[in-house]
């Protein structure tokens, strides 16, 4: 066990952990985030996205160890009242069915969006490809992006 | 306008609940991510009106939602069509997923597209009848006769007079007045919340990742559990050495129970490591069976002598031995790994005073009594409290999981959340069968169909035909028959079970038999069709005018035949009382096939949510075309040979084409909408590379198959 002092959505968390274990599982067990998803382990699927220094990471590969001081923004942090243009984009698209995949791919959008505020639709693929929904979710993520990317150019 | 009669069982009116007398949730509060507000303030003082309705007096309207909600939406549409009935003000309705309570509610489950059937008048008598109750208040209160009452968006008017009041503030009054013998339920025409697009109640919850998921149930002072399974279906455990593992810090305990051995820690990252140094011996138990002894096996049982007969219409053998033609082709599936992103997982406390059980389940009362069963109780003492499902698709029908998180905890005498990895998931069974079908028609010299015969074989499929499904009906001459090999390796319901891959094959052969007659597709359903209805032989369990109508919205949207540089194929099917035809076009980008565009039109009745039902159908046709493409489950000496997504392929984001839906406008009753639009998805696409590229598809996943390489998917390519 090793102690870490975590910068996650703007706060500061002190907590205990072998240095190898995934930040995911940090934030789910020591820290009470439950936003962050776990679906595969393995970096395969995208449920655990969160966003590392702004870009988008797969939590549950990523040792706690290698975090250090680098700020951490789950969906918690996104926004303090689910106000990000990507979250109201998704509730007025209505994205979601089982819901489970989507605080990943928000992240995943959301990182994106950060970084090129007016993807093309090859963009948005080469993007989202990652994040798997099995409930086959994936025109509306497509329609909420675009919506969300409005939004920001506004 | 409909006149319907109450009935009590349904109606149990409740006194005013004393502060805090309904049901608020769970106790999320061991968390920083606690205090999801279930129901704002003010609303612990409603008046039950009835199993599904609770109004406070500052106007609050809960509407209680029993069915588990793994993505079908039903936590948004039950409580549309209560909130029509009551002349809710939407804006003020709040959601509550109720717990299982057999005593309330009634089919507390979610499988085969069935809680819309089952509940919708039921709910629409629960608005109902509190509405009339409301408005029985406000004629007591104003001393007027309540014909001369309405009720509009919350509130009980008196027009006349120009005065109105809250539902809030006749709540307490209505609970006084006497149930109705009947109640009056509304026209179709004046609905105002039904049909139209209502976004998930869940929403807010969901984007800002709030604990609603089994997953994210955490108590004080729970333990958390991993269990190690056989590997291998067929192997059962001889013996384990647990030292090492049970050395990792963080990890409490490591028991064997049944053929397991569970890991049993504070977290899950000590867990999942000490789970890795178990050192454990199996020995066999039953047939070890790997991928290439099933194909051997179908191919001798499509042979075998005995069977077990389904259906017989006339005497398919002098049919078959007068044919001018005769078309016989076969079809297989793999099996099938559900996979919902939400990997199984459960709560329990077992305790000497009673159980409770929290989690994601499709079956609640199901796994309630297995668990009772387990424990030798009375399910009584148990509850069960059911979180939003991180998807189902059928896996979450069995209660595997949930009884051995009630027996961790009854062995350990503590809290335990039991949690499965992917790796778990795909491997640990209940998968959708591996089927091989045979099917044979006979054409006269005019190119009809006299003789129809169809043969499936399965692992533990269970009858893999739905003999009474088109074209039963339309043909004189026909056979259906099915043989079932029983394995270890473990099978359940799959979303749209049996029709998954049965629609794809039955609307690939057709498709075929039509261009052997000369004939084109669409216009071959719609005369074996025409014929069934002249003429029908045998028994029909479908309704020949609403398949026909669905074929001809496909055909019309599509426009059929007319599209220049595009290869169109079709297919249509009727399950689980819906009916849906998919028309899939390819277009030919550089020298490869590109599968583009999928139009369908439905007709599941009344769509009860705009917006949910259009998802309903696009996810189920990507969901059907992504595992017609990539999704193969083999095994090796028993055990799964995919474990996780990087070798098991799932449909990604830009692999989607464009999906236009369509509903038929018909006023009838709603059906369901969960399943119906994914088998007709494979024979549409499957048909339209055929026309595209010349060559038939017969066995899933097509992406394995030597015809398809070079076939792209997607809208943007």
């Amino acid at each position: 066990m090793a102690s870490y002092q975590l910068q996650i959505n703007g706060k500061e968390y002190r907590t205990e952990a072998d240095p190898d274990t995934p930040l995911l599982w940090v934030l789910r067990d020591n820290l009470g985030l439950l936003g962050t998803k776990y679906g595969c382990g393995i970096a395969q699927c995208g449920a655990c996205t969160v966003h590392l220094n702004g870009l988008a990471v797969r939590s549950c590969t990523l040792p706690v160890s290698t975090v250090g001081t680098k700020k951490v923004t789950t969906i918690e942090g996104l926004s303090a009242d689910g106000t990000h243009p990507v979250q109201q984009a998704w509730d007025e698209v209505d994205v979601p069915q089982c819901g489970y995949c989507q605080a990943g791919q928000i992240m995943t959008a959301a990182a994106l969006l950060a970084k090129n505020p007016k993807p093309s639709s090859q963009e948005i693929d080469t993007a989202m490809n990652g994040n798997l929904c099995r409930c086959g979710t994936y025109h509306r993520i497509q329609e909420a992006i675009v919506l969300a990317s409005s939004k920001i150019s506004k | 306008m409909e006149t319907i009669r109450t009935s009590r069982r349904d109606f149990i009116k409740l006194s005013v609940a004393a502060g805090g007398g309904l049901v608020l949730g769970f106790n999320w509060s061991d968390t920083e991510a606690a205090g999801i507000a279930l129901l704002p303030a003010g609303a612990s003082d409603a008046v039950n009106f009835n199993s599904y309705l609770a109004i406070s007096p500052d106007d609050i309207v809960t509407i209680f939602s029993p069915n588990p909600e793994l993505g079908q939406n039903i936590k948004t549409s039950f409580p549309m069509i209560v909130a029509e009935e009551l002349e809710a003000d939407w804006s003020k309705v709040y959601v509550v997923q109720a717990a299982l309570d057999t005593k309330k509610f009634e089919r507390q489950l979610t499988g085969g597209s069935g809680a819309i059937p089952h509940s919708w008048e039921r709910l629409r008598k629960a608005g109902a009848t509190a509405k009339y109750l409301l408005i029985e208040a406000a004629a007591k209160r104003w001393g007027v006769t309540s014909a001369t009452l309405v009720a509009e968006n919350g509130r009980v008017w008196d027009k006349a007079n120009n005065r109105s009041l809250t539902f809030g503030e006749l709540a307490s009054e209505a609970s006084q007045i006497s149930l109705p013998a009947e109640v009056k339920l509304k026209d179709r025409k004046d609905f105002k919340i039904i049909g139209k697009p209502i976004r998930n109640v869940d929403n807010q919850a969901m984007l800002t990742g709030k604990p609603l998921y089994g997953l994210d149930f955490y108590r004080k002072g729970m333990l958390t559990a991993m269990i190690q399974r056989p590997r291998s279906f067929g192997m059962k455990l001889k013996s384990f050495d647990g030292t090492a593992a049970k050395a990792v810090p963080g990890i409490v305990d490591v028991i064997q129970f049944k053929n397991n051995v569970a890991v049993i820690g504070k977290n899950t990252w000590s867990i999942i490591k000490a789970r890795k140094l178990l050192k454990i011996e199996y020995e066999k138990e039953a047939a070890i069976e790997s991928t290439p002894d099933h194909d051997a096996l179908f191919r001798k049982l499509l042979d075998a002598k005995e069977s077990t007969v389904r259906r017989k219409d006339g005497d398919v053998d002098t049919a078959f031995s007068g044919a001018a033609k005769v078309i016989k082709r076969e079809y297989q599936c793999p099996f099938l790994p559900h996979n919902p992103m939400e990997p199984m997982n459960f709560f329990a406390h077992v305790r000497p005073d009673g159980v409770e059980l929290v989690g994601p389940s499709q079956t609640p009362d199901m796994a309630r009594n297995e668990v009772a069963k387990l424990l030798g109780i009375a399910p009584d003492r148990i509850t069960l409290e059911l979180t939003r499902l991180g998807g189902g698709f059928g896996r979450r029908l069995k209660a595997d999981y949930v009884v051995e998180a009630a027996e961790l905890s009854s062995l350990v005498k503590a809290p335990v959340k039991v949690i499965w990895t992917r790796e778990d998931d795909m491997g640990g069974g209940s998968y959708r069968p591996a089927v091989r079908y045979r099917f044979e028609a006979a054409l006269d010299k005019d190119g009809n169909l006299i003789g129809y015969k169809l043969r499936g074989v399965g692992i533990n499929s269970g009858n893999p035909t739905r003999e009474h499904n088109f074209p039963s009906g339309a043909v004189d001459h026909l056979l259906i028959d099915s043989i079932e090999h029983q394995s270890p390796i473990t099978t359940g319901a799959w979303r749209a079970p049996i029709t998954n891959f049965l629609a794809f094959a039955e609307q690939a052969f057709l498709d075929e038999v039509a261009v052997e007659a000369k004939k084109d597709p669409v216009q071959f359903r719609l005369d074996l069709l025409d014929r069934a209805k002249k003429s029908p032989v045998g028994e029909i369990r479908y309704d020949i005018d609403r398949m026909k109508t669905v074929i001809q919205l496909a055909a019309e949207k599509a426009q059929w035949g007319k599209k220049k540089n595009v290869a169109q194929g079709f297919s249509v099917y009727f399950s689980h009382r819906s009916y849906v035809a998919q028309v899939a076009e390819v277009e030919i980008k550089g020298s490869k096939p590109a599968v583009k565009r999928i139009i369908a039109a439905s007709d599941c009745g009344i769509v009860v949510n705009k917006s949910g039902a259009e998802q309903q159908v696009r996810g189920g046709i990507v969901d059907g075309m992504g595992h017609a493409f990539f999704g193969n489950l083999t095994f090796k000496d028993g055990a799964a040979e995919q474990l996780n997504f990087n070798s098991f392929r799932l449909i990604r984001f830009k692999e989607v084409p464009e999906i236009d839906v369509h509903f038929v406008d018909n006023g009838i009753d709603p059906t369901g909408l969960g399943e119906p639009a994914l088998p007709p998805t494979g024979g549409a696409i499957a048909n339209a590379l055929f026309k595209a590229t010349g060559k038939r598809l017969y066995n899933q996943p097509f992406n394995k198959q030597p015809d398809l390489e070079g076939v792209s998917l997607g809208r943007s390519i």
